[in-house]
């Protein structure tokens, strides 16, 4: 390398290394922040479900029934009044689909504890039954779209429905496609106790998922 | 404040919190709506209550590994009274006789509109401008002293500078009582039970010294 090329690579570019705390890693930083946002765009869902099912003021007035059920009704209304009955939730599906996705975290705390242990196969066990699991959600999830009757057209509350469980199945995709890579880096040998942010990243969002999960579940289905 | 999802064990403690705070509020709004909502407000009161720093257990103690190298590590953490006479004069006779390594360090104090909304680049050019005033003095007085900008919470600037300082002192100067922010949130004292080395105070009255 020549003096002048040798000064060259000495010289610094751009900003000043940012200061550093050693509180928080700046990739944990990251899936913290990313979270955050995350957490906002279902806040903002959210708040369009409680606006819908408080405010539409058809609900209280013209018809208590749709009030306490506020899926959509199968028929015509007549006279503003539902003759054919509502729509029902699959209560009992989507509780199993939440005890398969709060299994999932267990497995991806499994996969996260292994390689800090230096456990590979327990890595690897973890990471490919939280995909097994995950996969057994979104596919549950399809099944019961297929079957729930309506549609994103019959009304604000089915739009609204579709929209945050929507949202949500597409967060557990993206989790799924994060943990497949960390599954194929973890069969390439890839992680070790020490180096593991591979893992440990997709695992936070992993558990953000669940937590996400079981807030829509418990609103949208038991409340 | 503390961040819930420091990692993955704590993440995953989160989604067991969120069932349990799911399930009360859902048998709460199952006996009464209105209980519900109650209920719902008070675990979101409770969560943000938690990471705001709950009953503030005492902090794990930080245990300073110390090489035996022949010169005595001074770590010095100070902000407006960097410059300050008073602790001048204490690092003078603390390196007196002895080879000595110093290390100041000027946490960037920013206020928390700031932190959250803007940069800290002000209050770190600020805190630059104190510690070269006062390393300029350290090295006329022949202390060999160098110094870094640290986190704005004084405790955490000192745990980061004694993770690559291993000091075997560390002095922690402050505005004298009823003038100092640091002795109102007790930094002396939790310095003292945070990490495993002696703390030494010193106040510097800068109005005394103009």
């Amino acid at each position: 390398m020549s003096a002048h090329a040798e000064a060259v690579s000495h010289e610094h570019h751009g900003p000043p290394p940012a200061n550093r705390s050693s509180r928080l890693d700046p990739p944990v930083l990251g899936m913290f922040l990313f979270i955050a946002s995350e957490a906002m765009l279902f806040g903002a869902f959210f708040t369009a479900y409680f606006f819908v099912r408080v405010v539409n003021p058809g609900a209280s007035t013209v018809d208590a029934e749709r009030w306490q059920h506020w899926l959509p009704c199968k028929e015509a209304l007549v006279n503003g009044v539902c003759q054919a009955g509502y729509y029902q939730f699959p209560v009992f599906v989507a509780g199993v689909n939440t005890a398969i996705l709060i299994t999932s975290s267990f497995t991806v705390h499994w996969a996260t504890q292994a390689v800090k242990r230096g456990d590979r196969n327990g890595l690897r066990a973890g990471l490919v039954l939280t995909i097994l699991l995950g996969s057994a959600f979104l596919l549950t999830q399809a099944v019961e779209y297929s079957h729930v009757g309506f549609n994103t057209s019959d009304g604000a509350f089915a739009s609204v429905f579709f929209g945050l469980t929507g949202l949500h199945g597409a967060h557990v995709f993206i989790g799924l496609s994060l943990l497949t890579i960390s599954a194929v880096r973890a069969f390439k040998g890839h992680f070790s106790p020490e180096h593991h942010h591979g893992v440990e990243i997709p695992g936070i969002y992993w558990h953000f998922v669940d937590v996400m999960w079981i807030v829509v579940y418990f609103t949208v289905y038991i409340l | 404040m503390k961040n819930p999802i420091r990692d993955e064990a704590s993440a995953f403690r989160v989604v067991f919190l969120t069932l349990g705070g799911a399930v009360l509020v859902a048998v709460a709004a199952w006996i009464n709506t209105w209980l519900g909502l109650v209920v719902f407000l008070v675990l979101v009161a409770a969560g943000f209550w938690a990471i705001r720093g709950g009953m503030r257990p005492r902090p794990p103690q930080v245990h300073v590994v110390r090489d035996e190298g022949p010169a005595r590590r001074i770590l010095v953490v100070a902000n407006e009274t960097v410059a300050g006479s008073e602790l001048h004069d204490l690092l003078g006779q603390k390196a007196a006789d002895v080879a000595e390594e110093v290390l100041v360090v000027c946490p960037a104090l920013n206020s928390k509109l700031h932190t959250w909304l803007s940069d800290e680049d002000g209050a770190r050019a600020e805190a630059q401008d104190r510690l070269d005033a006062s390393l300029a003095r350290l090295h006329d007085a022949g202390i060999a002293a160098r110094g870094e900008i640290g986190d704005g919470d004084p405790l955490q600037a000192l745990e980061d500078a004694l993770r690559v300082f291993p000091a075997d002192e560390v002095v922690v100067s402050t505005h004298p009582p009823g003038r100092s922010n640091w002795l109102e949130q007790g930094v002396v004292e939790q310095a003292r039970l945070r990490f495993d080395v002696p703390v030494t105070h010193v106040v510097v009255d800068l109005g005394a010294t103009t």
